[in-house]
């Protein structure tokens, strides 16, 4: 039996490493972000980046506690978990304070917790939970739907507090169902709708409805002219050609100036560096500025002096890019996409149904964080303020990624046990 | 019958890959291809915060302080940080229309929306004191010290000049003027620029995104710091400048006095003057174009180095020693005057009554016209009545070497040359060998082509009074400390007549004072040499003009008065001339009823 090695030799060193990496790397970029030459105490509590010790202190027990409990209790009481945290959700709604546009936080004592940061880690494993019942028909549409009803519920909750952010990273959970046999055209579909919605405000409508027709005159040649296949490739290309027309009415007539102006910034109509675009030009001044090696560490000026916005946290990138250079961006990214990577790896040879979705789970909502955030400070996705995972500052933020990433590191060492 | 999709796991896991490298890619770019985010993050972080030095101070030969600085302000914006405020109080302390405010914010904000500009230049230090206590009131404004000129007195205006903004002109061709610098740009001002302004510095200051200082840049080591300007000692004689130009107001002219041993100007009068303060701050340019506008009194010309005139009589004492050094008449050289000299064609020179015949002292000390006649004629007529040309130019050449018909060279700017008229000229003007002396007699009594300046007037008295040399006229005698002269106006220029040749005419001159034609000129106390002339005016009275130096033994000044449209020579130019030297030499002025009968005239017709 491997049980008598104990949890110490089972856990994947590989992924506690990276994480412990990030996190370490993370603090060093906080504390370069609000490094103030005036108050050089390393440790000083009041800043953030003496609180974001604090949390890190804190989340290495978290992290120890979440490996110390049994694997079983995860998959047992996911339901609960996802209820609980449903409760919240509603809760915050209700007694949350606003900060920064957001009714996302939960004072409890002097602590202000983010529920929507938990929600994910609950909502990855009631997925789980659902998708891993051993009579479920995965061919039919009808458990897809279900699913996607578990991951709507939370997501909505968190719009309605107006965190967009975060809401919008449950769309993650479509590439776990895609892994789980979800259709792939529904994927194709998603990834459709944003590209033909930008060139619809880029292109001339009629252009882009003639690609769009050559399309599916192809697509239908290539299916063998199938009589069913026709009508189905009429029917997307009448929808696809509603769309283009109701994105181009809604920009330019229902959205208000300030929103249509923020849009044709982002698509690079047009250029706004006092406004909309402002945050993103800093943001990419100050990684432009960093070069090949970077400025060094804490020489970095534009984040330093506040040019770049909300540095510390969503766009505590621009301190790597300017201060560690291109090289280190490169390391940076490479250390996730080996998280990513080895996650999925690990999800793979997961026997448990649960914890193979529940890992794939995992990868995702970190992908998904990655993806846009960095994205959107290198300015190829809109501003959409979500934290990058381990880096950012923020309790909440670290606290449920370590809490997500263990579960699913404590359900990997116990997977010989678990079926 | 459960499907694995084992290939979804790569499709995820290509996914991981492709936006990884999406984003190696745009950082690539961002980070090493392109270059203008480097530079805009520079322009972002860092301030040149110019230091602007104080000008250099003037001081009066004496050495009371002519020119100082004061302080002044300018109102700088930075566009991005101007919050809703009260306009109309902001307005109503900068002394500015609400529209105005609207449009300079407009303007700054196309210039640059971070970068602070000039909202308001130049306001002083009272308006300042009530915008000091609000400036909280008013984000994104802030106040940048400047100095602005001051001036002790309200005298000197043309030869201290002013100082204003370098005009794009300026700025393209001297690195060293950035917009809104101030520069000299007339008089000592201008002449001494260079040394006046002194030298700017730079502080590099970093400033995190609202524009506060967050500490020098790299401990300041690439900072410089700002040299005050050198101070200048002038020539000048407050005292001396403020007489004449009270004497001469509501008159048009020139008064020059200068040190004959040293070229040291000792007053520099033009008139109509103005208050030099009158240029200096905001009030400038309304003031200026009310000036430049006045085209009867034309208040900006400095008559002292820009007008000229024929100078009459005076030039007689030249012509008198240029005779002596040619030989055609001695000390004791008598001619006859018949109330005139005829010119042969039915025209008469004419002359006024007085006993003859004269010697040369008598006939400077009667101004009698017949006797330069026949003396100028006798210098052109030397080697025969055909050798005109040549012998012509032996005059000229004698009377250039008096410093009259080329530019003297003084420290100022725009001085006028004058004219001595070459052979060259009356060839051109009347063909060659088609003139003889007779055609030009009338530059034997300071008439016809030649033109001189009231400078240039003065320094020929001084090489009078020297008995043989000039040092170039000079009006700052210490560069950042007193007594450094430049070498230039160290240097003596030699006349071309012999030494031995002055005391004679030197003598005759004493004699129009104490008997002549300037009686109304003596000084109890003091010997005067001196030479009235007039000179003619073909646009209305004749001008007033008179020339001397005191005392006769080591002369210590020698002037030039020229009173336009004021007559017969000794009418007012003598006595204000009287009035100069005796302030000069006794530092005060006891003839108070002929002071304020001079200072009351008004000559200017309305
Ligand atoms: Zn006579």
């Amino acid at each position: 039996m491997r049980r008598e090695y104990g949890i110490f030799y089972r856990i994947d060193w590989v992924m506690v490493i990276l994480y412990l990496v990030l996190v370490l790397f993370g603090w060093l970029n906080i504390y370069a972000a609000v490094y103030d030459e005036l108050q050089p105490s390393i440790f000083a509590i009041s800043q953030r980046y003496g609180k974001q010790l604090i949390w890190i202190g804190a989340a290495l027990v978290i992290a120890i506690v979440t490996l110390a409990i049994d694997p079983k209790f995860f998959s047992q009481f996911a339901w609960l978990i996802y209820s609980g945290l449903i409760l919240l959700l509603i809760l915050v709604i209700f007694i949350g304070r606003d900060i920064s546009g957001a009714r996302s936080w939960l004072h409890i004592g002097s602590i202000a917790i983010q529920p929507a940061e938990f929600a994910k880690m609950a909502t990855a494993l009631v997925v789980a939970k659902y998708l891993s019942k051993i009579d479920l028909n995965l061919v039919k549409k009808k458990p897809w739907l279900k699913a996607a009803a578990l991951i709507f519920f939370p997501a909505l909750l968190i719009l309605l507090q107006r965190d967009t952010g975060s809401a919008l990273v449950f769309l993650a959970f479509l590439l776990v169902f895609y892994r789980f046999g979800m259709s792939g055209l529904v994927m194709l579909a998603l990834l459709a709708l944003p590209v033909i919605g930008i060139l619809a405000l880029l292109i001339n409508k009629f252009i882009l409805i003639g690609i769009l027709f050559i399309g599916a005159v192809t697509y239908y040649i290539l299916t063998l002219k199938k009589t069913r296949q026709l009508l189905i490739v009429l029917a997307v290309f009448a929808v696809s050609v509603g769309y283009v027309f109701s994105v181009d009415y809604a920009v330019n007539n229902i959205l208000k100036p300030h929103q249509r102006q923020r849009i044709n910034v982002l698509i690079g109509k047009t250029s706004d560096l006092q406004g909309a675009g402002y945050n993103v030009n800093q943001s990419l001044i100050a990684i432009g500025s960093g070069q090949i090696l970077g400025k060094g560490y804490l020489h970095g000026t534009q984040t330093k002096y506040n040019f770049v916005p909300e540095q510390s946290t969503d766009f505590i990138f621009c301190t790597v890019g300017e201060e560690w250079g291109f090289l280190g961006s490169l390391v940076l990214i490479g250390l996730y996409i080996s998280l990513f990577t080895r996650i999925v790896i690990i999800a793979e040879r997961q026997r448990a149904k649960f914890s193979k979705v529940y890992g794939y789970s995992v990868a995702a909502i970190l992908f998904t964080h990655f993806a846009i955030n960095i994205g959107m400070t290198l300015g190829l996705m809109p501003v959409i303020g979500i934290p990058l995972p381990f880096l950012s500052y923020g309790g909440s933020s670290l606290w449920a990624f370590t809490i997500l990433l263990f579960i699913f590191i404590r359900q990997d060492s116990y997977r010989y046990e678990l079926v | 019958m459960e499907k694995h999709y084992l290939n979804r796991k790569l499709i995820i896991l290509g996914l991981f890959v492709l936006i990884g490298f999406i984003f190696v890619i745009r950082l690539f770019y961002i980070q090493v291809v392109a270059e203008k985010y480097i530079l805009s993050a520079t322009n972002n972080v860092l301030r040149y915060i110019t230091q602007y030095p104080g000008r250099g101070l003037i001081y009066d030969r004496k050495g009371k302080l002519l020119v100082f600085n004061e302080a002044a302000y300018d109102m700088m914006v930075i566009p991005m940080q101007v919050n809703a405020m009260d306009t109309a109080e902001f307005c109503r302390l900068l002394e500015i229309r609400i529209e105005d405010f609207r449009d300079r914010l407009n303007k700054a904000q196309r210039y640059s929306s971070l970068k602070p500009t000039v909202f308001e230049s130049q306001i002083n230090r009272e308006n300042f004191g009530a915008l000091q206590e609000k400036m909280f009131m008013f984000n994104g404004f802030f106040v940048q010290p400047r100095t602005l000129r001051k001036y002790t007195y309200p005298i000197a205006a043309h030869m201290l000049g002013y100082v204003g903004e370098a005009n794009p002109s300026v700025i393209a061709g001297d690195p060293y003027y950035k917009s809104s610098d101030y520069i000299g740009i007339s008089g000592i001002e201008k002449s001494y620029e260079k040394e006046l302004r002194g030298r700017k510095g730079m502080k590099i200051r970093v400033v995190d995104v609202h524009n506060r200082d967050m500490g020098s840049f790299q401990k300041g080591q690439y900072d410089t710091i700002s040299v005050a300007g050198k101070d200048l000692w002038s020539s000048i004689d407050a005292d001396l400048q403020l007489l004449g130009e009270q004497l001469m107001q509501n008159k048009k002219g020139s008064i020059v006095a200068i040190e004959p041993s040293s070229g040291e100007v000792l007053c520099l009068v033009s008139s109509p003057a103005y208050d030099p303060n009158l240029l200096v701050g905001r009030i400038r340019n309304h003031n200026f174009s009310t000036l430049s506008e006045d085209s009867i009194n034309i208040p900006l010309f400095n008559r002292a180095l820009m007008a000229t005139y024929p100078p009459g009589s005076t030039f007689k004492t030249a012509n008198a020693l240029v005779g002596l050094q040619e030989g055609v008449v001695t000390a004791n050289t008598r001619y006859g005057c018949p109330g005139g000299f005829a010119l042969g064609n039915g025209h008469v020179v004419g002359c006024h009554e007085h006993s003859g015949p004269l010697d040369l002292i008598e006939s400077i000390q009667y101004s009698c016209n017949t006797y330069y006649c026949k003396l100028f004629k006798s210098i052109l007529e030397k080697d025969g009545f055909y050798a005109t040309d040549e012998d012509f130019n032996k005059w000229r050449n004698h009377i250039l070497s008096f410093g009259l018909g080329k530019r003297l060279g003084l420290d100022l700017p725009s001085e006028l040359s004058g004219n001595i008229p070459s052979s060259a000229y009356y060839d051109k003007y009347y063909g060659k060998n088609r003139w003889r002396s007779l055609t030009v007699i009338s530059l034997a009594i300071g008439q016809g082509e030649i033109l001189v300046t009231p400078v240039q007037l003065a320094n020929m008295t001084a090489v009078i009074a020297n008995r043989g040399y000039y040092i170039i006229p000079h009006v700052i005698k210490g560069l950042g400390k007193p007594n450094s002269v430049k070498s230039t106006y160290m240097q003596k220029h030699y006349c071309s007549v012999d030494p031995n040749y002055f005391d004679v005419v030197v003598e005759g001159m004493e004699q129009v004072v104490l008997g002549g034609t300037a009686t109304n000129a003596r000084l109890d106390s003091i010997p005067i040499c001196a030479k009235t002339g007039t000179a003619q005016n073909p646009h209305g009275d004749n001008h007033s003009i008179f020339i001397a130096f005191a005392p006769k033994e080591n002369p210590r000044i020698a002037i030039s008065v020229i009173v336009e449209n004021a007559g017969w020579g000794s009418s007012w130019a003598a006595p204000i001339a009287s009035l100069m030297i005796e302030q000069y030499m006794n530092g005060v002025v006891k003839r108070e009823e002929l002071k304020e009968r001079m200072m009351n005239g008004n000559l200017i017709r309305k």
